[in-house]
């Protein structure tokens, strides 16, 4: 396959255009989503080759969009729904939690809802306390669901094909400061099956499970580790629902240490979930020191930038975590 | 012949007149013998019944198609029963038996029939009005020239959902028929306390939508009505908005003791009885006799006796089948 570098944002609009090429039950809607291109510029150029009927641009209605997106998917079409920014699906969560998640279970196995809801997490651009939160840890929460994080512009071509392939409502979780990452990227169309974990990085010593951006500061304390001789795994869940829970643990069976580190805020968050199945699990009795957590400190997301910096984990914080876990070596 | 005397849509025929009659009669039997049941706790969990709210579940789907689809509410056996539910499976799922509409997974709020175009009840107050316009929208997409029936009560009309999706159905002339079944109690809040306008159907005015008041006891004026929203929305012109005066004879659900209504109100709304209003219009007209409407109503009991049967003698689900279907 022909690869070139495209961003991560690119890669979204990629396979949701190539899908739509693909598939006319495939559409997208959202506010601001057509001449403006999205909160983003996710969108931009797409109403333009599909036209408004399949990049809908709808008013500032989570809940009706939502629904509207559930219903549709329901009668046969394959949505694609784009919330501005990931808190508000707190406006739209009777319809995602209530309604889509358990509508198939409910109606006793017939009927489905095969959508996409895309959103951008994540903290970083001084969006402050409203528009910076990582909620992904509520939508796990929830059979019916399913729920993606992806890191690369790789991974987020692969496994938006694969959600909006997916008959079930999958939670895509997009990180606002890794739409101008770049990576390679094939030009045809591919799919990364859901609940597929890849390690990121091999390493002997420690593996790190990280999620989004995390991923990446987790690559970028490995570096810095292997110049002191400590050698990091760095495992990319890419789907916390559902969850590769066999990739984890045969990477602690190997490493024998294990640190978690999102950006959602630590209490409740999924690394407990994570640190649980591996705790719960043969490889156990492989650890050689407690597992450490790593997530986001128990507030609001403030808007002073080295507070917002503060409140997440950062590079030096996981190289510390990483010395404490392997200091017994 | 007779029946010319009434005015009605075309599809309104003589035969379908005295299905409807029956119709109404199976909605009433069946809810009554689910409160007997409740009563006697042979079946659990809650429900609510629409016993005296027969005509705007039995008048606006009359006038549908089959392919046409409806979203109900919890207060929802009388619209699935219109939509040519089966009383057998809905009975089954109230006893939660693995026969039911839900292999005995959803009871009451949930039951769907999604084959034959009904969305399904909603255990979530407004909740369905966003999935009628969500399937309005297929129907617009794919050129499949259905028209969703979106029933709601007065309560849900106070929701954000409420504004939110008849907003959207309007400025994308979806075609949805918005139904407020107005009973007059949001659970036990009196809808002249939660609400400051005379109708709901003015609040149509505020999304450029024609808007309706009909008697909800009124099975003519109801298939009239409804049948003029259909054509509307059919012809691409968007949603109505259409509130039925109505008014439930039981409590809100299993728990209710009516404290927040009188006796008097209740016998007075009684006496408006729409199935009775009914037969005595289909007499008028030459449709029934009195003994071709006790027939009727005697096959209904009927249905309802060998549904109970049907539901009694279903299996349960297995222990096995908890964890299936959570995805597709």
């Amino acid at each position: 396959m022909a690869t070139r570098q495209i961003t991560y944002l690119e890669a979204v609009r990629e396979a949701m255009s190539l899908e739509m090429r693909e598939n006319n039950d495939v559409f997208i809607l959202g506010e601001d989503i057509g001449v403006y291109g999205g909160a983003f510029g996710v969108t931009r150029g797409m109403i333009e080759e599909f036209g408004p009927e399949r990049v809908r641009n709808t008013p500032i209605s989570e809940a009706a969009i939502a629904g509207a997106a559930i219903g549709s998917a329901l009668t046969g079409m394959r949505p694609i729904l784009e919330l501005q920014f990931s808190d508000f699906i707190t406006i739209a969560m009777d319809q995602m939690v209530n309604q889509a998640a358990k509508t198939r279970y409910m109606f006793g196995g017939k009927g489905k809802v095969p959508m996409v809801l895309r959103t951008p997490a994540g903290s970083g651009t001084g969006a402050a306390a409203q528009h910076s939160q990582s909620l992904e840890a509520w939508m796990a929460h929830i059979p019916g669901l399913k729920v993606v994080q992806p890191s690369t512009a790789y991974d987020v071509k692969g496994l938006l094909k694969a959600a909006i392939d997916d008959d079930n409502p999958v939670i895509f979780y997009e990180h606002k400061l890794l739409y101008k990452t770049t990576g390679d990227v094939p030009e045809e169309s591919y799919k990364i099956e859901l609940g597929k974990a890849d390690i990121k990085r091999e390493g002997t010593d420690v593996t790190i499970v990280a999620t989004a951006i995390m991923v990446h500061k987790a690559l970028e304390a490995a570096v810095e580790l292997e110049k002191e001789g400590i050698s990091v795994e760095v495992v990319d869940p890419r789907t916390i629902v559902p969850l590769d829970k066999e990739t984890i643990i045969n990477s602690v069976k190997k490493t024998g240490r294990l640190i978690v580190v999102h950006e959602a805020v630590q209490r409740g968050g999924f690394g407990g979930e994570i640190v649980s199945v591996v705790a719960e699990s043969e490889a156990f009795d492989y650890l050689d020191a407690p597992i450490k957590r790593l997530g986001g400190k128990e507030v609001p997301i403030p808007y002073n930038p080295k507070l917002e910096k503060a409140a997440i984990p950062q590079v030096p914080d996981i190289i510390e975590a990483v010395k404490e876990t392997v200091k017994n070596k | 012949m007779m029946v010319k005397t009434l005015k009605l849509p075309e599809m309104i025929t003589e035969q379908k007149l005295k299905d409807l009659y029956k119709e109404m009669w199976l909605i009433r039997y069946f809810d009554e013998k689910v409160d007997q049941f409740f009563a006697k706790g042979l079946i659990h969990g809650t429900t609510h019944l629409c016993v005296g709210q027969e005509a705007s579940a039995a008048g606006s789907i009359a006038v549908i198609g089959r392919k046409d689809k409806i979203v109900s509410t919890h207060r929802g056996h009388g619209h699935c029963i219109s939509k040519e539910g089966d009383v057998n499976k809905m009975m089954a799922e109230l006893f939660g038996r693995v026969t039911g509409y839900c292999k005995g997974k959803g009871g009451s709020m949930h039951i769907a029939d999604v084959e034959k175009g009904n969305l399904g009840a909603n255990g979530i107050v407004g909740g369905g009005l966003p999935l009628a316009v969500g399937a309005a929208l297929t129907s617009k997409m794919k050129k499949e020239d259905y028209v969703v029936l979106c029933f709601f009560g007065d309560g849900a009309s106070n929701e954000g959902s409420f504004h939110e999706s008849v907003n959207l159905a309007a400025i994308w002339d979806l075609p949805v028929v918005f139904i407020c079944e107005n009973n007059h109690y949001g659970m036990s809040g009196p809808v002249k306390e939660m609400t400051r306008v005379e109708n709901i159907a003015d609040r149509a005015s505020g999304y450029g939508i024609p808007g309706h008041v009909v008697d909800g006891l009124d099975m003519i004026e109801i298939m009239n009505t409804v049948h003029e929203a259909v054509e509307h929305a059919r012809g691409g012109n968007g949603p109505t908005l259409i509130e039925m005066k109505t008014y439930r004879w039981k409590g809100h659900s299993k728990s209710d003791a009516k404290k927040y209504r009188t006796r008097e109100e209740e016998k007075e709304w009684r006496e408006k009885d729409g199935i009775k209003r009914f037969k005595e219009t289909l007499i008028d007209a030459g449709v029934l006799t009195e003994e071709t409407a006790k027939q009727l109503q005697e096959a209904a009991n009927q249905e309802i006796e060998n549904a109970v049967k049907f539901a009694e003698s279903s299996p349960e689900p297995s222990l096995d089948s908890l964890l299936e279907d959570v995805y597709a």
